[in-house]
């Protein structure tokens, strides 16, 4: 989302590296083009005004360094202000010693709070807690059912009454208490923060149920109206912190930084895609770092860790050294892949990966992900140990059991064909580096999409699962990922 | 350094001192102090220029056409005063044609598709579209196209039973295509005036999700000139991701105006200038509330006083 105020940035460094040593007159345009950036991204102007003037100070105070470069040392002043504005440390959740937790939701109308309740709840459960929710939005029309559905999905029940929001927030927190949950989540409906009747609601719904958070859900998208919302939600909730969704949209975000720099608390969560899956905690630091261009390793290999199955991944990371890899390796990696989220979001999270792999990876589609796991599972299970079997028979069985064509059917076995050869060669080569061979199918996997090559879908979520997983147990691994994240860009597509 | 970056709101300066739009629309408009007279002058002083590039860049009108209208002013000045400039500059790039067609050729159903990205209030707007055409004589069938969020058929549904207009609607993960046959092919067997079809919120950074919706309005235009308007619902809150939204939704579905919802907040909504400058795109609708009758035709007169401060 930050790509663009990155780009601008990275240019800016480079204008700034030319000149040599840096006058006030430098500072000045460095910061006019700072400033601009920061516009052009959303940032309301306030904001701007308030960061440039902290980060002109930074460096008033500082000798002009003998070891970076004026430009460096522009964007070092940069981004250790943007750390300090997007919150220093992040909030730790903790929970009430008397259950239950309450966490408020609110929001403006379609800031995404219904679909960040579910997701919010999943996140409690993938904490080992009992969510609960409460569907406190009577005003939209089929609120109650929408937030129904999706808990249904992550199997978290849903309370809501045809009543007012308030005694239905009350009635929630009671049952939930009586049900022994230790998280309930309410939804609310969406208000603008100049409705005095819906905000005198809000206000009674967090008096009645006593939140322990209460969070602003704030759209990625948002202009410089972010910092009114923020601050008359915070003024009349007393946030705890925020909750920024749409950030798998291309829009800059600057509204993050205009909502936390007025209201002056945390964002907590961040919401990346449509799946439920695609919801983290969010890390200010990390996030200061992707604006400047610098990817967000930790983010991923967390993710990674948290969806992969290790012993699925080692077992199958074994046959692929020793070339024995076969269709159930490779279907079993597929769904280890696909459990972490869309590929779209976790490219995002990736360094060194280029705006053309990423608007490739978010165009991968999941369907022809559904169509290659329906040609594996078509197969019988010595074919898929073994698929030089396969002859011309077999190929019009499995394209009609899988509901695809021989010639898609033909596809997969000679790109896994391929892909297994290639695997061997590695394995014979006696490589112990065991993430420098999977960058390596991640470079194959990135090529083809970078491309637009007929490449399966699978493929390229194995390899760039496998480069992730690879790196996973690295503890440091941040650095070494970067490197290969520089190797697996695409030739330009001009 | 404290992580509160700005304690005290400052109301954004006023250009202007007509209130029209501003009444209207809300409460919050009120509290703009009527900062400046500024007056006639030949040159503008740059004091004259910060405010009005405060003014622009806090209505979300954008670095570029913010740059564009001080640079007018620095070359023309303003002989009748600084507020008639930047009003006449602003009403200048306002000039498209808005007008909206509710018929297609004999023997044809009119089918007006709604598209746009997630939470804009797309299936509201249809709502209040629906009461305005059942006011203006129109039955109405309304297409439950957004088959991907949950609960959004029962969400237009609600709108149906309000307005009293029909409605086709299908499961949950249906495609939205055939959902839009359905219902044009319904609508002309019963003869109902206007089609409204619904479809899912969408990032406008996916191919494939903006494929999809290429492939919905072909199927919607089977009948070529069937569908008379792509409305592109855009909220007031948006920043400058509205003009990139603006552009990929007129590549992939041929977007023929713009209804801009939530202007009854304190967002303004200025992006729309710089989509109708570069893009040529009409704002067509204004929604300003949640009731059935919160949508309002566009006035560039009154939308740029509001903008301007009024």
């Amino acid at each position: 989302m930050f790509d663009a105020l990155s780009e601008r940035f990275e240019r800016l460094s480079t204008s700034l590296r030319s000149r040599g040593r840096l006058s006030d007159a430098d500072l000045d345009a460095a910061l006019a083009d700072v400033r601009s950036a920061l516009l052009e991204a959303d940032v309301e102007l306030g904001v701007v005004r308030a960061f440039l003037d902290a980060v002109r100070e930074r460096l008033d105070g500082e000798a002009l360094s003998q070891s970076l470069s004026p430009g460096q040392q522009v964007i070092k002043a940069v981004h250790e202000q943007l750390i300090e504005v997007l919150g220093g440390t992040p909030l730790k959740i903790t929970y009430e010693a008397k259950p239950p937790t309450v966490v408020l939701l609110a929001g403006l109308q379609g800031a995404g709070k219904t679909t960040a309740a579910a997701k919010l709840a999943a996140w409690f459960k993938q904490q080992g807690r009992q969510p609960y929710l409460v569907a406190a939005d009577l005003q939209r029309p089929a609120a109650v059912e929408q937030l129904r559905v999706l808990a249904g999905q992550i199997g978290v029940d849903v309370f809501s009454e045809a009543s007012n929001p308030i005694d239905v927030a009350r009635k929630g927190v009671a049952e939930a208490t009586r049900l022994g949950r230790d998280v309930v989540i309410i939804d609310t409906a969406g208000r603008l923060a100049i409705d005095e009747g819906l905000m005198k609601e809000v206000r009674g719904i967090s008096a009645a149920t006593t939140p322990k958070y209460t969070f602003l859900v704030i759209d990625a998208v948002t202009g410089q109206d972010a910092v009114a919302t923020a601050r008359s939600f915070h003024e009349a909730l007393e946030l705890s912190g925020l909750i920024v969704t749409k950030l798998d949209y291309d829009a800059r975000g600057g509204a993050v930084l205009s909502a936390r720099g007025v209201v002056g608390r945390p964002v907590v969560f961040a919401s990346t895609g449509e799946k439920l899956a695609d919801f983290d905690l969010f890390y200010p630091d990390r996030m200061a770092s992707r604006i400047l261009g610098m990817g967000d390793v930790m983010s991923l290999i967390e993710q990674a860790e948290r969806t992969m199955d290790p012993d699925i991944v080692a077992a199958s990371a074994g046959r692929m050294m020793s070339g024995t890899f076969t269709l159930d390796d490779f279907l079993a990696q597929l769904n280890q892949v696909r459990k972490m989220g869309s590929l779209g979001g976790l490219m995002k999270l990736m360094p060194g990966v280029t705006k053309e792999m990423r608007t490739a990876a978010s165009n991968v589609d999941e369907g022809e992900l559904n169509r290659v796991e329906a040609i594996v599972r078509s197969m019988t299970p010595l074919e898929r140990r073994d698929p030089s079997v396969i002859d011309g028979s077999r190929r019009t069985r499995i394209a009609k059991g899988s509901a695809t064509s021989v010639s898609a059917v033909n596809q997969l076995l000679k790109q896994f064909s391929e892909m297994r050869k290639m695997m061997r060669q590695m394995g014979n080569g006696g490589s112990p580096a065991l993430p420098g061979g999977l960058g390596k199918m991640a470079s194959l996997a990135a090529r083809g999409a970078g491309r637009g090559e007929a490449l399966p879908a699978g493929f390229e979520a194995l390899g760039q699962g496998m480069a992730s997983a690879a790196s996973a147990p690295r503890g440091g691994g941040g650095k070494n990922k970067k490197k290969k994240g520089g190797r697996v860009t695409p030739p330009k597509q001009r | 350094m404290p992580s509160v970056l700005v304690t005290e709101s400052t109301p954004i300066p006023t250009l202007v001192d007509e209130r029209s739009l501003a009444q209207r629309l809300a409460p919050s408009r009120g509290v703009f102090e009527r900062v400046r007279a500024l007056g006639n002058e030949r040159e503008v002083s740059s004091e004259q220029l910060d405010v009005v590039e405060e003014v622009l860049l806090r209505s979300d009108v954008g670095v570029l056409t913010t740059n564009a209208v001080l640079e007018e002013l620095r070359t023309n000045g303003a002989p009748e005063g600084v507020a008639a400039a930047v009003r006449s500059t602003m009403l200048n790039s306002l000039r498209a044609d808005r007008t909206t067609s509710t018929m297609a050729e004999a023997g044809r159903v009119p089918v007006w598709l709604f598209v746009g990205v997630n939470g804009v209030g797309k299936t509201t707007t249809i709502g209040k579209l629906a009461q305005r055409h059942h006011d203006q004589g129109r039955s109405v069938l309304l297409a439950a196209g957004d088959t991907f969020r949950a609960a959004a058929a029962d969400q237009l549904e609600q709108w149906a039973t309000r307005t009293g207009s029909d409605i086709v609607r299908a499961n949950e993960g249906a495609d939205p295509g055939s959902v839009v046959h359905d219902a044009i092919g319904r609508a002309s067997a019963r003869g109902v005036d206007i089609v409204l079809a619904d479809t899912a919120g969408r990032r406008a950074n996916s191919t494939n999700l903006l494929d999809e919706l290429s492939k919905v309005r072909r199927v919607a235009d089977r009948a070529p000139g069937q569908v008379v308007e792509t409305l592109l619902v855009l909220d007031a809150t948006t920043g400058q991701n509205a003009l990139s939204q603006a552009r990929e939704f007129l590549g992939a579905a041929g977007v023929t105006g713009i209804v801009l919802t939530k202007l009854d907040g304190t967002a303004r909504g200025g992006i729309v200038i710089a989509i109708e400058r570069e893009l040529e795109i009409p704002v067509k609708f204004v929604g300003v509330g949640e009731g059935v009758d919160d949508l309002i035709v566009f006035s560039p007169a009154e939308f740029v006083d509001s903008l301007l401060g009024a």
